[in-house]
């Protein structure tokens, strides 16, 4: 009986593809996609920037002042530009379908997933660290401090990004759900946040930062390790529901 | 080994029959034991030293501090089990749990409050413990709000068991990062490891107290179970059977 069904044929064979081969298509996708909306490149950088600008014009302009407030409110708006870009970390592809194809693929998810987060921090969270020194220099932090500044957040926003995005997996199926992802993501970010700010306090008094900045980086590795883990399950949960 | 009553504890039914015989055993104990406990430390414990009459907050302090990141866990372990093998009462336990643990650590926040007024001199210090629970309470209220987020009690069930285990991950991070950062808060004075820092007569209240908390919370979760079992199971033939020969 079956014999006379008479299936065609697939005349589109499927390519076989390694699954670092896999991440790469999907990170220079991602990068090209990111790279054609130039105006949402700008919006993070910007925000970070205005945020920034609000503290002196809010609390006081006074340059002693401000040096022992700046590593913490440079973390602070850099941790609140991270969050508000998580949003659109997956939001297209589950609006267009593309995350239930990324679903189905024979590759492991892990490595799409990590490859999406990649192209994400390097649009969303690299600009910040360009502009991190000079907001440094705005809120005159001291100068034996700008490498620390630098290296807690290089080691500091992907992790933030790691994090954000298993909020983004579990929240982009629902309406509005950029309140919620900052809600349940918060919290979780307070251990980067104390580590980042306490590796430039101490660079900023001539003390030595190693200590913080090494364990932002164990705390990296963790998360690049078990994050796409935690992401993939969100997602495959959001996608059945 | 026998995993016969794993697969049962998956029956909602089983259960709803097995902890109503559970129930009032477990009420006259947690009964029993906070009394005792209450009474003993109030008003038979000796005096602190330094502080007077006032450590004696310690008796609902403690273990409300305990209960509240032993709640996390347990509702963390019955997420993973649920996200596992499927199984639904796992799932409506994890749910359960929230505002259990969500209100235990409220009571914490509030007791310690309280008792740092006198000791401390204010009510609220940036101090590491206290940030650490305020930190959870906060994961819990997320835990919350993305269960209440989502429509479908299934995928609500997941995902939320997913963050609990992420946070689960994250609690002894967010708890060694605090630490690290700044501590006024004297260290842990009761170890499993160790003699407690303190003379018998205040610390076997203390455990009666602790065992009392236990207890109540293994009565306040059935309660739970039991009234979100029967909104789930509203459509199914027993529960019509149960109702109607209540009514």
């Amino acid at each position: 009986m079956v014999s006379e069904l008479n299936v065609p044929a697939l005349t589109i064979k499927p390519v076989a593809v390694s699954p670092g081969g896999a991440a790469w298509i999907t990170l220079c996708r991602d990068l090209r996609l990111g790279f054609r909306r130039q105006a949402e490149l700008i919006n993070p950088p910007l925000f970070f920037l205005i945020v920034v600008t609000l503290f002196p014009l809010g609390i006081s302009p006074d340059p002693a002042f401000l040096a022992k407030l700046a590593p913490g409110v440079i973390w602070i708006a850099a941790l609140l530009a991270t969050l508000l870009a998580m949003d659109s970390l997956f939001r297209g592809d589950y609006e267009d379908g593309a995350l239930d194809l990324l679903l189905i693929v024979p590759q492991p998810l892990f490595m799409h997933v990590l490859a999406k987060v990649t192209a994400h921090w390097l649009l969303t969270g690299l600009p910040l660290l360009v502009l991190a020194p000079i907001l440094a220099l705005m809120l005159s932090l001291p100068s034996q401090a700008y490498t620390t500044l630098i290296a807690s957040l290089a080691l500091g926003t992907p992790l933030l990004s790691l994090l954000g995005a298993i909020g983004a997996a579990l929240t982009v199926g629902i309406r509005r759900g950029g309140m919620l992802l900052s809600l349940l993501i918060l919290p979780l970010y307070i251990p980067v946040l104390l580590l980042g700010t306490g590796a430039v306090v101490a660079a900023s008094e001539g003390l030595p930062a190693a200590g913080q900045l090494l364990w932002l980086a164990v705390l990296l590795t963790l998360g690049l390790t078990l994050a796409p883990f935690a992401i993939a399950a969100g997602l495959k949960i959001t996608a059945s529901g | 080994m026998n995993w016969t009553w794993f697969h049962k504890l998956g029956s909602p039914k089983w259960f709803y029959e097995i902890s109503s015989r559970w129930l009032p055993w477990l009420v006259i104990l947690s009964l029993l034991l906070l009394v005792t406990g209450v009474v003993w430390g109030l008003a038979f414990a000796p005096a602190e030293r330094f502080q007077g009459n006032s450590y004696r907050i310690i008796y609902i302090h403690v273990p409300a501090a305990f209960l509240a990141q032993a709640t996390y866990v347990f509702m963390a372990i019955a997420g993973g089990v649920g996200l596992i093998w499927r199984m639904k009462m796992a799932e409506i336990a994890a749910s359960c749990c929230a505002p259990i643990g969500a209100s235990f650590t409220l009571l914490a926040l509030l007791t310690g409050a309280i008792w740092g007024k006198p000791t401390w001199g204010a009510w609220w210090v940036w101090d590491a413990r206290l940030t650490s629970m305020l930190i959870l309470l906060f994961l819990y209220l997320g835990f919350m709000a993305l269960q209440a987020a989502i429509d479908n009690k299934k995928t609500a069930a997941r995902a939320s068991a997913v963050l609990a285990l992420v946070g689960l991950v994250n609690i002894p991070i967010i708890k060694y990062s605090v630490d690290w950062w700044f501590t006024l808060h004297q260290t842990a004075s009761i170890k499993l490891t160790e003699k407690p820092a303190m003379p018998a007569e205040m610390y076997y209240p203390l455990f009666i107290c602790l065992a009392g908390f236990y207890c109540f919370f293994a009565v306040v979760l059935i309660l739970r179970l039991r009234a979100e079992i029967l909104h789930r199971e509203h459509k199914t033939g027993w529960v019509k059977a149960l109702m109607s020969n209540k009514c």
